[in-house]
């Protein structure tokens, strides 16, 4: 069953990459999306017989490389974590596929995508039910490929295409962390498996080891350097800067692997390696710290964005920071549970957002909309729903558990939690306000897409259409201007996985909350993660987040439905800090100074100055032209008088006479 | 019982010159028999190398299919033989031949009989050097390779070829010369040039030096590893594509081929000793030959850069005298035999049809060219490394290895893997995507037939090594390990005494 679970996809892939263009787009669809919907009922069944019953196990597949003492098998574990896993994988990326259907359903290249969709989530369940940690980093680095190909889905877009290269470099950058670090696992360990690895963690905890001229605790350096893997596909602090840009991608793509799956790869990883990390208080330190500034900073970032999916895309890195707090805090299971709730409830937001978008006719730009409560108001009912959880309302899904890591950043002893308390409050305010607003913006007030349908020419220019909107300029032209651009709900097929995302959005949290953190949590997570006793929080701490919850919304509610001039007179008088947030922290700005510059600099100066003038001026070039120079001298010795010739001759034999005497003389 | 079968590999392609030498060229249809001609030698030769792959016992470490004349002298002979660090490359050569067969076919137009002859007569020389026993034998192949390369290079070249062959000769020639010196002198100490012999043979530690330093002159050379790499670039760029494809894919291998045959094994103590050096250069290859290759403008010249880069995780590999640095060495020799050659093969189709190298040229095939684009996929994710290419294996391993023997020049190595994408991916963005804008490009046209039997079979090897490369790693995990015990056995003894002798 594990089997067909994992590779059902990558049928589904060789299909309709293979043979997409000779079935055509509908076949393909339909063959995908079916192999994707019975890999998600399979991974449910996995689930509850792994998660509540005692399945699960390892499953050899073969051998990858085997070299000297290092074996790589191709492998698939299955304990909780893991189902988990599937699940959250599957089920999203179904529903991802059906809603594609619609949602694409202009492009000509479906077949294409539809096969990337499936690539992806194969390459997604190669790591999550990774045996070992090379395996983990095949489908690590497959994810990567799939999430390229797809953020430059619409490859003649410039934009769509830088942004795909930078996400693929950004998260090389991490991975350069991670494959140093399965290096120092393997030489501390002599493994790559999870178990082996596992086994030995107890006898390394006093272990030092000797790393760039220092000396460091060996599992301190090993958690350090596999972190920086997790920073770079969960879009942490300093290495967030890709994803923002990944919402060139189309809807569905951001939806699945940049909200609900690939993102929460680094937190799965962290998770999966919880024996190291508990061994190594600072690196759990790390993991708190970097998780709480990513929470906040990208929390203040998405405060005043304009698109609608760059919103959602700062409010998945700001949540990707929870988890990753609960992970430095030691509560795995918050981690993993937030993990799961909020794969259903920022799926639906960014289905969701897709729906808008659809309605709106490529439109991104929030300015752009408003009052579309009762154009679209199955969208915007659904869109609440997701909001809803996210900013955590008592009883749906992201209440259960963002207060639970926000409790457990309150009473956990990693160096560093009062940091994590305090910002983790304060972004449960921001959250609140950015989700508010952007749902307010949108679906509340007065239309601002009005003045587009009377006069349509310019209306393009002037609403930023030129910035967002050619998101996928032939279908857009195919979707055509014959039709008034009157805001029209999605077709079913789009709206029946929002169906199902919200109401996993609204009971996943009840449902399965005593499970991941409360009282059966040993029972269910067996081995799979390091559980801890959970200790109580002061009632105060507790209803904490909700207070800041309702602030927020209240804020929000002040600027957007009661007084809506006010948001611009505070930009107008907070001018830098306005200008600050809306560019992101200047992030981009920087490393374009610091690293990509210097780096294009230093390529064309050790081109044309090293290679060049250096070592092709004295190598070979140099060496020729000496010769040159040699021969044009010897030809002027050649002057044609016997006596020179005879001068040269005695000098000659003088020279040779001396060197015999001297050289002879010992 | 003697065997025949390296000798056939080796008289095979030589015949089928032969056979080219006396058809006439002068109407298409004669032409055209010398292409098909040079093709079923290939073949045939191809073939014959599968069965002698078949003979061939990887468990064995041991010299095998051994053959073994009078030649020059009772001690110079003519004597052959495989092992699992030779049989890979012969199958590389042998496997590549007619891909570029196939990829001249139409592009060459002048002097074709010369250039089908040249092509075979490069090919038994190739298999030559990775078949020879005798140090002699093996110089006379080695050197005699770069005769029918410099032609391919200074008749079939584009623009600037004089110069890009006489730097190419130039360099190569400077460092033949001093493993001349090194061969006699290692002749005059061991009184023999039988290779097994001289593996087993201890040569004294001071001599031990300078004979290394004098392989190493050649062998770097040709790697070609930093700084005496200027060549490559030149040499790829003026050469047509079957020629560069040879280049990247097995010329380059002859560097790594003889530090493993020679330096390491007959050198231990200097190797060693050296190894510190060596890492120095190879890492330097790795960050300065990325970067370089980032900014370049033409996509021969990009991925000769490439190579040099990728080469340096093999002499990395090679000296951290690990196992997985030497296996992994050796894969990422054949892995990169394979991608960069198809590499280069793609260069070449869209060169046939628009006559330039130059990036600024392209912009946005994919709207036109699909399948070829699906191909340089696969080709630039291989050379970017990705886990499930061949590409991954063999620099995984040798970073592995290289971890093991010292951080700092794992930690600056593996940073190579971020160059890698860097000029790997903004490559494919600038030839790939974008609008297609450019007026002349609007009628390109997709692989042909000719062009998707070139492709394919790589494509596959690409992904297939890279999910299940046990057939290429077994091949040489015996004699690695023969490799690393003798060495280790040879190290101890040198401690020994050195510990004796105080």
């Amino acid at each position: 069953m594990y089997q067909a679970i994992v590779f059902l996809p990558l049928v589904g892939f060789l299909i309709a990459g293979l043979f997409g263009r000779i079935l055509g787009p509908r076949p393909s669809e339909i063959v995908t999306t079916s192999l994707m919907a019975a890999a998600a009922l399979l991974s449910w069944i996995a689930f509850f017989s792994v998660g509540f019953g005692h399945g699960g196990g390892r499953v050899q597949i073969a051998q990858w490389i085997v070299s000297g003492d290092l074996t790589v098998d191709w492998a698939l574990r299955v304990d909780t974590l893991t189902a988990v896993m599937l699940v959250v994988v599957n089920t999203v990326s179904a529903l991802v596929h059906l809603y594609s259907i619609g949602y694409m359903h202009e492009d000509p290249h479906r077949p294409r995508f539809f096969a990337y969709l499936s690539l992806f989530t194969f390459a997604m369940l190669m790591l999550v039910t990774a045996d070992n940690l090379v395996q983990m980093f095949f489908g690590w680095e497959g994810v990567g490929l799939a999430s390229y190909l797809l953020i430059g889905f619409w490859y003649q877009k410039p934009s769509a295409v830088a942004a795909a290269m930078k996400a693929f470099i950004v998260n090389r950058v991490g991975d350069f962390g991670f494959a140093l670090g399965i290096f120092l696992v393997f030489v501390l360990t002599g493994s790559v498996a999870f178990d082996a690895i596992f086994a030995k963690i107890d006898e390394l905890a006093g272990t030092n080891f000797l790393f760039l001229g220092k000396e460091w605790h060996a599992l301190t350096l090993a958690g350090l350097l596999l972190f920086m893997g997790a920073m770079g596909k969960s879009a942490q602090f300093l290495l967030h800067t890709w994803l923002p840009d990944a919402m060139e991608g189309p809807t569905p793509v951001s939806a699945l692997i940049h909200a609900a799956t690939m993102v929460t790869a680094g937190v799965f990883m962290v998770a999966r390696l919880s024996p190291i990390f508990e061994h190594a208080p600072v690196a759990a330190s790390a993991v708190l710290i970097v998780g709480a500034t990513t929470a906040f900073f990208a929390g203040t970032v998405g405060l005043v964005q304009n698109d609608i999916k760059r919103v959602i895309a700062y409010s998945t890195c700001s949540q990707l920071g929870y988890m990753f707090v609960a992970l430095g805090a030691g509560a795995y299971g918050a981690g993993i549970f937030h993990l799961f709730t909020h794969a259903f409830f920022k799926a639906l937001l960014f289905l969701g957002a897709g729906s808008v978008i659809h309605a709106m006719h490529h439109e991104q730009d929030i300015r752009n909309m408003g009052g579309l409560r009762s154009k679209i108001p199955v969208t915007a009912a659904l869109f609440a729903v997701g909001t809803l959880a996210l900013t955590g309302f008592p009883l749906t899904a992201g209440y259960f558990s963002k207060d639970a890591i926000i409790e457990a950043s309150f009473s956990t002893h990693t160096f560093g939690n009062s940091y994590a308390f305090v910002l983790l409050l304060v972004t449960a305010g921001l959250t609140s306000f950015y989700s508010w607003r952007l749902f307010f913006v949108t679906f509340a007030g007065t239309p601002r897409w009005g003045a587009h349908a009377q006069h349509d020419d310019h209306g393009h220019a002037a609403h930023g259409h030129a910035a967002h909107g050619d998101d996928h300029a032939h279908a857009h032209d195919d979707h055509g201007h014959g039709h008034a651009h009157e805001p029209h709900e999605s077709p079913l097929v789009m709206l029946v996985p929002l169906y199902v995302l919200g109401a996993g959005a609204l009971v996943a949290g009840l449902a399965f909350a005593s499970y991941f953190i409360g009282h059966n949590a040993e029972h269910f997570w067996k081995t799979a993660i390091v559980v801890k006793e959970e200790e109580h929080v002061p009632a105060l701490v507790a209803w904490l987040p909700t207070v800041f919850m309702v602030i927020g919304f209240v804020v929000a509610y002040i600027f957007y439905i009661a007084k809506p001039y006010l948001p611009a007179q505070l930009a107008q008088s907070n001018g830098v800090l306005y200008r600050f947030l809306l560019n992101k922290w200047y992030f981009d700005e920087l490393y374009d100074v610091i690293f990509v510059r210097p780096a294009k600099w230093l390529g064309r100066t050790l081109w044309k100055k090293g290679d060049g003038a250096i070592i092709d001026g004295l190598g070979p070039d140099g060496v020729s032209a000496r010769v040159v120079d040699v021969t044009q001298a010897v030809v002027r010795l050649q002057t044609g008088y016997v006596y020179h010739y005879a001068f040269a001759m005695l000098i000659g034999v003088a020279a040779l006479v001396t060197w015999y005497m001297f050289g002879g003389a010992h | 019982m003697l065997s025949y079968l390296l000798t056939g590999l080796l008289v095979l392609p030589l015949a089928g010159a032969l056979f080219i030498l006396i058809t006439k060229d002068d109407t298409p249809g004669g032409q055209s028999n010398i292409r098909w001609i040079a093709l079923l030698t290939t073949i045939a030769t191809m073939l014959l190398s599968f069965v002698a792959w078949g003979r061939f016992d990887p468990a064995n470490p041991a010299f095998q299919l051994v053959e073994d004349r009078a030649w020059l002298s009772e001690t110079i002979r003519f004597k052959l033989g495989v092992d699992g660090f030779s049989m890979p490359f012969i199958m590389l050569t042998t496997v590549l031949m007619p891909f570029c067969i196939v990829a001249s076919w139409v592009s060459v137009e002048k002097r074709v009989k010369e250039y089908f002859i040249a092509f075979l007569v490069l090919e038994a020389l190739m298999v030559g050097v990775f078949a020879a026993l005798d140090l002699v034998l093996f110089y006379l192949f080695f050197e005699a390779g770069l005769i029918p390369m410099f032609l391919i290079i200074g008749i079939w070249g584009g623009k600037r070829r004089i110069y890009a062959s006489f730097k190419f000769f130039l360099y190569t020639l400077v460092g033949s010369l001093l493993m001349l010196v090194a061969v006699m002198a290692m002749y005059w100490n061991a009184g023999t040039t039988d290779i097994p012999t001289l593996l087993a043979h201890k040569f004294p530690q001071g001599m031990q030096t300078w004979l290394w330093l004098a392989f190493f002159a050649s062998f770097a050379v040709k790697m070609p590893m930093w700084p005496v790499h200027t060549w490559l670039p030149d040499a790829h760029v003026e050469a047509p594509t079957a020629g560069s494809v040879i280049l990247a894919a097995i010329l380059l291998k002859m560097g790594g081929y003889g530090f493993i045959r020679f330096s390491i094994p007959m050198f231990p103590d200097a190797s060693l000793y050296f190894a510190p050096f060596v890492f120095a250069l190879s890492v330097i290859a790795i960050v300065y030959t990325s970067l370089v290759a980032m900014m370049q403008e033409d996509i021969k010249k990009l991925i000769a850069y490439s190579s040099v880069a990728h080469m340096g995780f093999v002499t990395m590999g090679l000296f951290t005298l690990t196992p997985q640095g030497i296996q992994g060495a050796m894969f990422q020799m054949v892995s990169h035999g394979i991608v960069s050659g198809a590499l280069f093969l793609c260069v070449g189709v869209i060169y046939d049809r628009m006559h330039t190298r130059e990036i600024a040229a392209y912009g946005g095939l994919t709207e036109r060219m699909p399948l070829y684009a699906t191909a340089f996929m696969v080709f630039t994710m291989a050379n970017v490394g990705l886990p499930g290419t061949s590409g991954f294996v063999g620099e995984f391993l040798t970073l592995m290895g290289a971890f093991r023997a010292n951080t700092w020049v794992a930690f600056i190595a593996t940073s190579g893997v971020i160059l890698s994408a860097c000029y790997a991916l903004w490559l494919f963005a600038r030839v790939m995507f974008g609008p297609l804008q450019k007026p002349e490009l609007k009628k390109i046209l997709d692989l042909s037939p000719r062009e998707v039997a070139i492709l394919a079979p790589l494509v596959i090897l690409t992904i297939y090594y890279g999910v299940h490369p046990a057939p290429v790693l077994d091949a040489f995990a015996a004699s690695t390990d023969a490799l690393l015990k003798s060495t280790q056995a040879a190290l101890g003894a040198a401690k020994t005494a050195a510990l004796v002798s105080h």
